[in-house]
């Protein structure tokens, strides 16, 4: 367990629970962006660079952008209201719960003792022939998929006018 | 505890915070955000699982990987416009007050 790594997971998890955690929505969603930086340093730190930068770009560019213009279009930066609903126990024990079976089953499972192989050739070119070969199908169809969220985002978002009589 | 298991845990505590504040916040916003992190805890596992798995020359879970971000990213636009939607209609993001379909 190097020093790199035990830094930037306390790093992604103090961003992600004071995400979850401050009461005015804009500090959440700066603290979400701290939470996916570590997250996307921690991608490098697995040598996947490629991944690791496309995180960066497209959650804390792209999401975390558009979270605080929804943030803004809703006037919710500071609600009045309490933090949380008002059948918050119960959902917080189910949280608990799933996380102490996941902790279970990574702590007794054999497959988490594995030791580190040799760092793989992982290169933008190679992504790009995957990309471009074995798995052009998917891409095409994750091209379709965002057509299809884009048009749809408008046209629910869209203000509906009155009809001329 | 090796270091695979330092990342699967990391995923793990990542993923609970995420349910935590999906389920507990009052924001519908903060609902999405919940929702956002969990999916990118189940991108770190890929990753984890990549990194240390027997084919790493296979990319598979880069590329995997690389296509939950692009869901993510069209999941994260839809969901806020539905909530800029619903905020015209019940003036509130908050979840407890919409309850229209409440059985």
């Amino acid at each position: 367990m190097s020093l790199a790594f035990t830094i930037l997971a306390a790093l992604t998890v103090a961003g992600a629970l004071a995400a979850m955690s401050l009461r005015n929505l804009v500090h959440c969603v700066l603290a979400l962006a701290l939470g996916f930086a570590g997250l996307a340093a921690l991608f490098l730190e697995l040598d996947a660079q490629f991944v690791g930068l496309s995180l960066v770009i497209v959650y804390i560019g792209a999401v975390a952008i558009l979270t605080v213009f929804a943030i803004l279009l809703t006037k919710g930066a500071d609600p009045a209201w309490p933090m949380l609903i008002s059948s918050w126990t119960g959902n917080a024990v189910v949280a608990a719960a799933v996380f102490a079976v996941l902790a279970w089953a990574i702590w007794s499972s054999p497959a988490s003792r594995r030791p580190l192989p040799a760092r793989p050739e992982e290169t933008v070119l190679q992504i790009g022939g995957a990309l471009m070969g074995r798995y052009v199908l998917p891409l095409e169809l994750i091209g379709l998929l965002l057509t299809a969220a884009l048009i749809g985002a408008v046209i629910v978002a869209i203000e509906e006018r009155q009809a001329p009589k | 505890m090796s270091s695979l298991s330092g990342y699967l845990f990391v995923s793990a505590l990542l993923f609970a915070i995420g349910m935590a504040g999906a389920l507990t916040r009052r924001s519908a916003i903060l609902a999405l955000i919940g929702i956002e992190m969990m999916l990118a805890a189940a991108n770190l596992n890929f990753i984890a699982f990549w990194r240390y798995g027997p084919h790493p020359e296979a990319l598979t879970g880069v590329i995997f990987v690389l296509f939950s971000i692009a869901v993510a990213a069209g999941e994260a636009a839809v969901g806020l416009a539905l909530i800029i939607s619903i905020y015209r209609y019940y003036k509130t993001t908050n979840l407890d007050k919409i309850d229209a379909m409440r059985g």
